[in-house]
């Protein structure tokens, strides 16, 4: 049967098992579009800008473990996906990027809306393609996928002329996908994991760090379990939150520039850190030779170059963070679980008496405490609510405050740190997740970048709540020109911004505004009972700083604590 | 840490861009490209890159991984402390004032290059050879006015 290059896409996507994409029109692309309307069963969600689009599958595909799908046009509709895909690569997360492209002879011409989206987007995506023969387009669509969902995961880019797209081709599913120079190592080796068992039974002040690899293996049930047979506390990078239950009395909160006493204490004073699916970025490191000196370090990654890049590794273990923990487990049954419990008692009540000493701590009075927002809309979710974050003060108090149960809870752009990703997150996760309460906790500053999607979720009918934090600053560079400037606010502060209330109301949604601390609680449970887009506005007290916070340059053991 | 030098031989997928990729991932990552050469081999899917690479043992270490893990790479041979043969090749173009003429024949003959242009004022000679070779024959070539060089990298395979 001979069909269409548009046609081929839309039956490749099918054989993924793609349901939902995102995706804004153009002339690149308008012979796709117009094959999408015979489509059955495909959604296509159409956002405000195509950087809503890219955000909105990067969540899609945090939240449900899929394969995210964006479709765009050529020029500026793909170069409007760059800050996403970016945001997509730096936290490895499996999501297709096609865009359209003008017509293979105008190519390397300067023609309209031409881009060379292949060469911009070289250094961010984890493969990138520019399909010229629509022979090809089955086999290499597959290819996509699966070095998108595979190994580690990362985003994929095929760009597509649009004669290529219009031209006709057999169509024969095509077969496994076999790259020659690409197979990803799963299995760990045996004698490796072997050795992180001798290195338990010998340590005496022991913690786990997990990070993004045990989310996107979805290792958490393994990883819980490793920590109570053996009795070893648990922390994790930003993007590790939901890798281990946040109430567990084995959790030491997230570690890093923001993170909480005990866990940094824990980290600079342990003598073996079992670190699962993590990259030791400067966020959490620190000043990187003073990190953990005393520890040996075991690392599990799937990725050759994470082990090793930044701290000297006593074991490596290549292999996937599900079966490399589901391994070591087998093999710590075998050992006396009742001896380790009894060894680590002691170090488990040093890290209770840190907990004591300086546990996170506001205090509010009559203006409004950012923290006490995240405190009760854990409270009245009962910590089931997906959380998408911005990025800056929002972000930290969201990871502090908010205890997460498992992965794909929450959603946050923690690599790149791009403003703007909440809101479509929250649109992307929401179409993953319909039944579950998606919220979105961000800044003034921030809801801005993107906030022209709230009509998306107008139209589609994705009921996601915005909380704005507002305090009419760019608050996380305020707070560093506070403590390491004089107090120097250049250009953090802004002097006009919208009534979020008007501006909701605009977009079909519902405003709701909090001014007093009073207020905050029934303007939450007003915002989670209706059924549709809620913007809170909540007013809180303008120099509020996010403590504790390891100062840059800083070893993690010298943290600011107010 | 000490710098230290890295001979790598690379084969990869014969495609467009594939070079592109290479280069990016060390441009963007501040690693140090000193030479490189790439053809095909055989194998018309497959081409070989031999470079050289420089940088402290961790970086040199996370150069041949960050390769590897390149889609387009099929292969990353390190051939440093290997037993390997290793040539490049440079063509010289030399003033050749009368006077001067028989000594560089002299120095061409020694170092086993070959005079492959002439004119009035000038020779132009190719030579192959590892890299000391080269950079001696151009030593000794100075004094009469060098006009003009091109090299290639150096292109190396293990033995045996």
């Amino acid at each position: 049967m001979k069909l269409k290059g548009a046609q081929i896409l839309l039956k490749m996507l099918e054989e993924e098992g793609v349901d939902t994409i995102f995706g804004y029109p153009g002339g690149a692309v308008i012979d796709i579009y117009d094959a999408l309307m015979d489509s059955k069963n495909i959604r296509h969600i159409l956002p405000r800008h195509e950087q809503g689009g890219i955000h909105a599958a990067d969540a899609y595909a945090r939240a449900s473990g899929k394969v995210g799908v964006c479709l765009v046009t050529s020029g500026p509709g793909a170069t409007n996906t760059v800050t996403g895909i970016a945001t997509a690569y730096m936290d490895s997360i499996p999501v297709v990027i096609f865009t359209g492209q003008v017509p293979t002879p105008l190519i390397g011409n300067d023609a309209f809306q031409e881009v060379d989206i292949v060469g911009i987007t070289r250094p961010c995506t984890k493969h990138n393609y520019l399909v010229k023969d629509v022979k090809n387009l089955a086999y290499k669509i597959k290819e996509a996928f699966h070095i998108a969902r595979s190994g580690r995961p990362g985003p994929v880019l095929m760009d597509l002329p649009k004669d290529m797209i219009n031209s006709t081709a057999r169509f024969n599913p095509p077969g496994e996908v076999n790259i020659k120079s690409y197979k990803p190592t799963y299995q760990p080796n045996i004698k490796q994991v072997q050795k992180v068992v001798r290195l338990i039974e010998k340590a005496k002040m022991p913690v786990i760090f997990s990070g993004g690899g045990v989310n996107l293996s979805r290792a958490h049930e393994e990883l819980t379990l490793l920590a109570r047979k053996t009795r070893i506390p648990v922390t994790s990078s930003l993007m590790g939150l939901g890798g281990f239950p946040g109430t567990d009395p084995l959790w030491l909160g997230m570690l890093g520039m923001h993170g909480t006493y005990r866990a940094n204490m824990a980290i600079s004073e342990c003598d073996l850190m079992i670190a699962v699916g993590v990259r030791f970025d400067d966020r959490v490191t620190g000043k990187i030779d003073e990190f953990a000196p005393n520890a040996k370090i075991v690392q599990i990654d799937i990725d050759p170059t994470s082990i090793q890049k930044n701290v000297p590794v006593s074991v490596p273990v290549v292999g996937d963070c599900k079966l490399t923990i589901e391994t070591l487990n087998k093999f710590i049954d075998e050992i006396d679980c009742g001896k380790l419990a009894e060894k680590h008692e002691p170090w488990l009540s040093r890290i209770e008496e840190w907990k004591k000493k300086a546990p996170l701590s506001y205090v509010q009075k009559d203006r409004i405490k950012p923290q006490f927002v995240i405190e009760k809309l854990y409270e009245l979710t009962e910590g089931n609510a997906i959380i998408t974050t911005e990025v800056g003060q929002n972000q930290m108090w969201a990871a502090q405050y908010y205890h997460f149960k498992h992965p794909g809870q929450f959603i946050s752009s923690g690599g790149l740190g791009t403003m703007g990703f909440g809101l479509p997150a929250a649109i992307g996760a929401k179409a993953a997740c319909p039944d579950r309460t998606v919220v979105d906790i961000a800044g003034d500053g921030s809801i801005q970048m993107n906030i022209q999607e709230l009509a998306t979720a107008v139209q589609y009918k994705l009921p996601v709540k915005v909380a704005v934090l507002n305090n009419n600053y760019l608050g996380m560079v305020r707070q560093w020109q506070e403590l390491f400037y004089n107090r120097r606010y250049s250009f953090t502060h802004f002097q006009h911004q919208p009534d979020f209330i008007k501006l909701a109301d605009a977009y079909g949604a519902v405003g709701l505004r909090a001014d007093k601390p009073e207020e905050v609680e029934t303007v939450l449970k007003q915002a989670l009972s209706i059924d549709k887009p809620v913007v809170m506005d909540f007013v809180i007290e303008p120099e509020e700083s996010v403590y504790p916070m390891v100062p840059a340059g800083a070893p993690i053991n010298k943290m600011l604590l107010v | 840490m000490e710098e230290k030098k890295q001979l790598l031989s690379i084969l990869v997928d014969n495609e467009p861009g594939v070079l592109s990729r290479i280069s990016g991932l060390f441009s963007g990552r501040g690693y140090n490209i000193e030479s490189l050469s790439v053809a095909e081999t055989v194998d018309p899917d497959i081409s070989r890159i031999t470079m050289v690479t420089s940088g402290s043992p961790p970086i040199l270490e996370q150069i041949k991984k960050q390769l590897n893990k390149l889609i387009n790479v099929i292969k990353v041979i390190d051939l440093t402390g290997q037993e390997y043969v290793k040539r490049e090749m440079a063509l010289i173009k030399v003033k050749a004032k009368p006077e001067h003429r028989a000594e560089i024949l002299r120095i061409t003959d020694i170092f086993r290059g070959q005079v492959v242009d002439v004119g009035q004022e000038h020779f132009m000679i190719k030579v192959t050879g590892d890299t000391s070779k080269i950079n001696a024959i151009l030593n000794l070539l100075k004094p009469f006015g060098i006009r003009e060089i091109a090299k290639t990298g150096c292109i190396a395979l293990p033995r045996g």
